[in-house]
């Protein structure tokens, strides 16, 4: 649906984009990952067609960017950063222009007026003027303008910025109702958004695409070592050294309560059990044992950063034992 | 209902909500009555000189006296006027990021530029209307040619659609409506000065092109009674000179 080959864009000297390559294929939401100023926004820009790549070609829906732009926006439905609404105008005009100045007919337009604004819940507020609403509220009426007249493509920069966290699920349900008969592509700096919503993500660092794979396989393949985190009722003041003594341990970190331990040990060797033998065999008593997996936050972190082999320990052992995702054991 | 006439209908929409129209619409008329109250008590003023002198019924020409008058001096006031009326049409768009919207929508520019120059040219033309209410009343009281005022209500209108042009372009230029205003203020001061050089280079090749690229002779001829085609070819290549650089504006903004 979506093909971009070897695009760049420079402005002067300055490249913000370079040579980045992906697709997206009928039905599919893609994520789009990267830090501020990573281009991202460029690269949407090109996309639909408001500004030209320096260099490559973009297709939506079949069309050429450079050569049918007209086609392709039609075929697009984009919410840019700011949500491009018209203050002076109600919710309901506002809409009607949108559609107006998409070529939609009357008797077309009433009835996906009504869906678009059912499916936002835009429906008490749709005789308001947008300059009386709330920041989520305009955020929602510029969601219900790309999606009104149910384009193939859609492409949502930061879709949920500014919503709060009911309606920030319920967009990204309804971003994950789209999926299949849609393709989608979004941005976010809210990484659990990409994982919850997103088949497949693309993380571009500096103007390149440093990574593209499904949320699981990214992290997967990133992760080199594993954690465990272990909670002892009473330790004694020798289990940091018993423990490090079970082969396959790497390293051991304080949590951040007493008696709680970061374990990294080597990738593929799990050692919960060895550690249990342990813990029950010294009487320290076990409270938890689970192992952290690692989140697309530390993979977006490390791929970003370019830092290779480990992250630091303490800092990063700290800051994502509480956040990150827990598979018990 | 086309997606220029969509335009068209939001831009009317929102100047309406806007004070601007309000303001500058009451602004204008009132400088119009104004000039219009001085002019018409100094033509009364010389009747009534001309009566004392020749003793009896003295006849004078409204035309001459009025209207000319009235239409000259109108030029200075849609030179002012004219260019906040369209500060807002592109500046606003791009300081509110509508811009990106309009420019991924499924619509030419030339829609973008025609809608917009379209919905303040009915705004200005409806203003102009109003005005016509001192020639009607004028009517009732008093006898005076129809032909020289309807010619000068025609210069009125071209000249206020290429001051409308120039305030477009301008707006496009930048994303700061106060800038926009100026700019558009400034190309239309420099035009009308520049029939001063005109004036003072008199009858040479380069007298003759100046004084023809400026508004001022054209008007004149119209506000005069004269309509002759290369003063209305003047106004018509202006317009979609001035409307053919603001697409080019437009468009380069997509590059930058």
């Amino acid at each position: 649906m979506i093909d971009v080959q070897n695009i760049t864009k420079r402005y002067g000297h300055h490249t913000a984009i370079d040579r980045v390559t992906f697709s997206v294929a009928k039905g599919e939401v893609l994520a789009f990952l990267g830090p501020n100023g990573a281009g991202k926004t460029t690269t949407m820009r090109i996309l639909t067609c408001f500004m030209p790549a320096t260099e490559g070609t973009v297709r939506v829906a079949g069309f050429d960017c450079a050569d049918q732009p007209l086609e392709v926006k039609r075929h697009i439905g984009y919410l840019p950063e700011t949500p491009p609404v018209y203050q002076e105008l109600t919710v309901t005009e506002y809409l009607t222009f949108v559609g107006r100045l998409r070529g939609m007919g009357s008797r077309n337009l009433t009835s996906a007026l009504d869906q678009s604004i059912g499916r936002l819940e835009l429906g008490s507020v749709r005789h308001r003027l947008i300059g009386n609403l709330s920041r989520g509220y305009r955020q929602r009426v510029g969601l219900a303008q790309a999606l009104l007249h149910d384009p193939p493509v859609l492409i949502l920069d930061e879709p949920t910025i500014g919503l709060d966290p009911k309606q920030i699920i319920e967009i990204r349900e309804l971003i994950k109702s789209l999926a299949g008969s849609h393709s989608v592509i979004l941005s976010t700096h809210i990484l659990p958004e990409a994982t919850a919503v997103c088949q497949r993500v693309v993380i571009i660092s500096g103007g390149r695409i440093v990574a593209e794979d499904s949320p699981e396989q990214l992290s997967a393949r990133l992760r080199q070592s594993e954690k465990i985190s272990v909670t002892l009722k009473s330790p004694s003041a020798d289990c940091n050294t018993k423990l490090r003594e079970i082969p396959g341990v790497l390293n051991i970190f304080p949590g951040e309560q007493a008696g709680m331990f970061l374990i990294e040990c080597t990738l593929g060797r799990d050692v919960r059990d060895e550690i249990a033998r342990v813990v029950v065999s010294q009487h320290w008593g076990l409270l938890e044992l689970r192992t952290i997996s690692m989140t697309l936050e530390d993979v977006f972190l490390r791929l970003t950063r370019h830092e290779d082999g480990l992250p630091q320990p303490s800092a990063t052992a700290h800051k994502e034992a509480p956040g990150s995702q827990e598979t018990t054991p | 209902m086309t997606p220029v006439q969509a335009i068209i209908a939001k831009e009317l929409r929102g100047y309406f909500v806007s004070p601007i129209v309000y303001v500058v619409g009451a602004v204008f008329l009132l400088i119009f009555g104004f000039l219009a109250y001085l002019y018409i008590v100094f033509a009364g003023a010389q009747a009534i000189q001309l009566m004392q002198m020749q003793g009896g019924p003295a006849s004078i020409n409204l035309n001459d006296l009025v209207f000319r008058n009235l239409f000259a001096s109108m030029r200075f006031v849609l030179l002012i006027i004219l260019p906040i009326l369209t500060m807002r049409l592109f500046a606003e768009e791009r300081k509110l990021r509508t811009f990106e919207f309009l420019m991924t929508s499924p619509v030419g520019i030339h829609e973008i530029v025609l809608g917009k120059f379209v919905s303040i040219l009915l705004i200005y033309l409806g203003l102009l209307g109003i005005t016509g209410l001192v020639p009607t009343v004028l009517m009732l009281f008093s006898e005076f040619d129809w032909n020289p005022v309807l010619t000068g209500y025609l210069g009125m209108a071209l000249l206020g659609a290429l001051f409308l042009a120039v305030g477009l372009f301008a707006s496009a230029l930048t994303e700061n409506q106060i800038v926009a205003a100026f700019v558009g203020f400034g190309i239309l001061l420099t035009f009308w000065l520049i029939s001063g050089l005109g004036a003072l280079l008199g009858d040479t090749t380069a007298g003759h092109i100046i004084s023809y690229v400026s508004f001022m002779e054209h008007y004149d001829r119209l506000v005069r009674g004269l309509i002759d085609t290369s003063d209305l070819v003047y106004f018509g290549s202006g317009l979609l000179l001035m409307l053919f650089l603001t697409h080019r504006v437009v468009e380069s903004t997509r590059w930058k």
